[in-house]
């Protein structure tokens, strides 16, 4: 067995593993990032991001055989010919489904920084308070004020686009350029401030993508091809971003094909030490030791190594003496909205494929307004002309057919809701040793579903996307539920939640576990609520202002 | 159709730039059509192609076949459906001869274009009807798969999405609001 030492260790290689690995070793702290998956490089690996449509065999569809090898990702959209060789490869690492979860899971450098969604917006006390307020779960220790700074330390770093919008819940933060809204979008935009008063807005998503200089990174092209990679660096990822930035200082060592197994805990010094590995390649196992341990193996994921960890002390793993461990699982639930046709832009179109859609954020049980449900959603969509895979009813096939086809069709546009879901105790994660994945290794039992709160938030989702398309004078107006399966937000967040007290939390305002406190927390797994907005810039945020603590209580011997 | 016709056109379909010498073998007087898959002989695709021209022909654009909509039709029936699914296109394919057989006493490919595109329109009223009124997890109709992958494989192929759509591999900009002129081609990916 090979031991090997650094100042710090990352477990994962994703949007907060990539932080934690650029603030760490920019301090100047020797750093081991360890990915349990296969290296990718940047733009050289990206092998499908310049192929045109008719160079994909299938032109993108999913063959039998994709249907088979990923039951999972084959539940929703993500399943595609494009970019197969991002998702993990689901037989490998099997998991339970005590109930319906979907977990779309990337595994490899750079994990699901290479295919998010990229929307990125700040937390506000809104959210921040909601937990005290409302009597749920537990506090957040920290309020929007002393994570305001790291939104826009990072917010810099990463390039957001978007507007100012001057909106206390939805704050405003560090923008690049924001990107144009079409002319239908415009429209509708200025008729629901009109129609509501000023109490509902709708403007351009925030989207992590660069529309003015930034250094090593090429401006959007708007070629919507990013779940490919980006060949121009245009969007965040750890690969067009922190990686780069990890790598300049020369203090990045960073090993793939690494599954961290467990963390190595001292109960006399009551601190980790570092982390067992096996090499995924050839299952040799190995130990790496490090004053300071930064867990982002994603969500769920973290929370498996916590459970794997210290089980000589605690039966439950490092973390679970708060009895919190693997619990208070929450996603966004979706899936449901309305559509409709805009009508009298029939000489307008537009020019590009903008990677971006439109925001309506919350408006929700808001300024005394009490629903029959906690909590709120907000909408993404946009408008656009259709194109040739549109129906036509009065047409049938030949000279006609192709005709109109080939011509664009009416302007229509959709929104679609994401709503927050409470933090329940008895959403959880344990782990199931009856069954081993590729490498001998107990995998996760999921055990979550959305409940009353939700399910009634959901007719308010679809009723109020139904009435603001009307009042915004969309016409044919259709309401849609296709319906969720827990995870399909692919914003897993909990199951390692931070508290005020170790009794009650796992981490503290500090990402530190109360029981290790050299080992920080922060991917989705330490939230303490969840919002409605996309999560993935506050994990930046407290992944930036962890790092910083870190390495400030490293220099008082603290750590 | 007189005899002499049918001769000519299907020694057309032969002599094709469309259909590479690779897919017919030839073995002196008695040919056997060579397999294209495991689902489909090369008899077939000339088959499928008829039909996918049928749906989109050749205007003062391209038509479907030059896109050789019917091999990446049997290619896509071969990989992306399920057997149930697989099973309706097959029977499918046999009926529309069957149906030429019924409405005009010869095979699809002898009909001329008019033939073709009656008994095609035709298939394509029954599948609207029917797709109104099956059960919602049924495999949709036939003729709605054989429409759907003509109009798939056409407009995104090369021909199909940059010669006769418009797509720019790297637009290089976002422009929301541009003046559109009736008649400019829709983008690939709109």
């Amino acid at each position: 067995m090979s031991e090997q030492s650094y100042d710090a260790i990352v477990i994962g290689s994703g949007i907060s593993g990539g932080w934690a690995a650029k603030e760490l070793t920019e301090k100047g702290l020797k750093t081991l990032v360890l990915e349990r998956g296969r290296n990718i490089e940047h733009v050289k690996d990206y092998k499908n991001a310049t192929k045109a449509p008719w160079e994909f065999e299938h032109r993108g569809r999913r063959t039998q055989e994709m249907v088979e090898n990923y039951p999972v990702l084959k539940r929703d959209y993500a399943l595609s010919e494009k970019n197969l060789d991002f998702w993990v490869n689901e037989k490998e690492a099997p998991y339970t489904e005590v109930k319906r979860f979907d977990w779309y899971r990337g595994y490899h450098v750079g994990g699901r920084s290479l295919m998010w969604g990229r929307q990125s917006y700040r937390f506000s006390d809104l959210d921040f308070e909601a937990n005290a307020k409302e009597g749920i779960a537990v506090d957040w220790p920290v309020r929007y004020n002393e994570i305001a700074p790291w939104y826009s330390y990072v917010e810099k770093f990463a390039g957001i686009s978007g507007s100012k919008e001057n909106l206390a819940h939805l704050p405003d933060g560090e923008f690049l350029p924001p990107m144009d809204m079409n002319c239908v979008e415009k429209d509708v935009a200025a008729r629901i401030r009109q129609q509501y008063k000023d109490q509902r807005h709708m403007f351009i998503g925030r989207v992590a993508h660069v529309t003015a200089p930034v250094k090593g990174r090429s401006n959007c092209q708007f070629r919507n091809k990013c779940s490919l990679g980006c060949p121009f660096g245009a969007y965040f990822s750890t690969q067009s971003s922190t990686l780069p930035a990890a790598m300049a200082t020369g203090n990045l060592t960073l090993r793939p094909h690494s599954i961290v197994t467990k963390i190595l805990y001292d109960k006399d010094t009551q601190k980790a030490t570092g982390v067992e590995v096996i090499d995924a390649e050839t299952n040799q196992t190995y130990e790496y030791k490090a004053k300071v341990i930064f867990l982002c193996a994603s969500t769920l994921n973290s929370a498996w190594v916590l459970m794997n960890s210290a089980t000589d002390v605690w039966e439950g793993g490092l973390g679970s003496s708060s009895g919190e461990l693997g619990h208070n699982l929450m996603d966004h639930h979706f899936r449901l909205g309305a559509s409709g046709v805009a009508e009298g832009y029939d000489d307008k179109y537009y020019y590009g494929r903008r990677p971006n859609g439109i925001y309506v954020p919350r408006f929700r049980n808001m300024n005394g307004e009490k629903r029959d449900y906690l909590r709120g959603f907000g909408y993404q969509g946009g408008a656009s002309r259709q194109g040739w895979n549109r129906e036509i009813a009065e047409l049938s096939i030949g000279a006609e057919l192709k005709e109109a086809l080939i011509q664009p069709g009416q302007w229509t546009m959709g929104i679609t809701a994401f709503g927050e879901i409470l933090p329940y105790h008895e959403n959880k994660v344990t782990l199931d040793k009856t069954v081993k994945d590729k490498w001998g290794l107990p995998v996760l039992a999921i055990d979550a579903e959305i409940k009353e709160n939700e399910i009634k938030m959901r007719k308010d989702m679809m009723d109020d996307a139904q009435e603001m398309l009307e009042k915004a004078g969309l016409k044919d107006v259709k309401a849609h539920d296709n319906g969720y399966g827990f995870g399909q937000g692919i914003h897993e967040m909990g199951t390692a939640r931070m508290g005020k007290d170790p009794k009650t939390s796992v981490v503290n305002k500090h990402n530190q576990v109360w029981d290790a406190k050299n080992v920080y927390v922060t991917d989705g797994s330490f939230m303490t609520s969840g919002s409605c907005v996309n999560p993935s810039l506050t994990y930046m945020a407290f992944t930036a202002r962890a790092v910083d603590h870190a390495v400030s209580e490293l220099k008082k011997m603290n750590l | 159709m007189n005899r002499r016709e049918a001769i000519s056109s299907v020694a057309l379909l032969l002599g094709g730039t469309v259909l590479g010498a690779e897919i017919f073998t030839l073995t002196g007087c008695t040919s056997t059509p060579k397999q294209i898959n495991d689902l489909f002989n090369a008899n077939d695709v000339l088959l499928l192609d008829e039909i996918a021209e049928t749906i989109i022909p050749e205007t003062d654009t391209p038509g479907a076949k030059a896109t050789k909509a019917g091999e990446f039709i049997a290619l896509m029936v071969k990989d992306c459906y399920d057997k149930e699914h697989q099973k309706v296109f097959l029977d499918g394919l046999k009926n529309v001869d069957e149906e030429a057989k019924k409405q005009y006493q010869t095979d699809f490919l002898s009909l001329d274009k008019e033939q073709k595109k009656a008994l095609l329109t035709n298939l394509d009223k029954q599948q609207k009807a029917y797709q109104e009124t099956k059960e919602k997890e049924a495999p949709p109709h036939y003729f709605r798969m054989m429409k759907e992958l003509t109009l798939l494989g056409y407009f995104t192929s090369e021909i199909g999405g940059s010669k006769v759509l418009t797509y720019v591999e790297v637009p290089g900009r976002f422009d929301g609001c541009i003046p559109y002129k009736k008649g400019d081609p829709v983008y690939l990916n709109p």
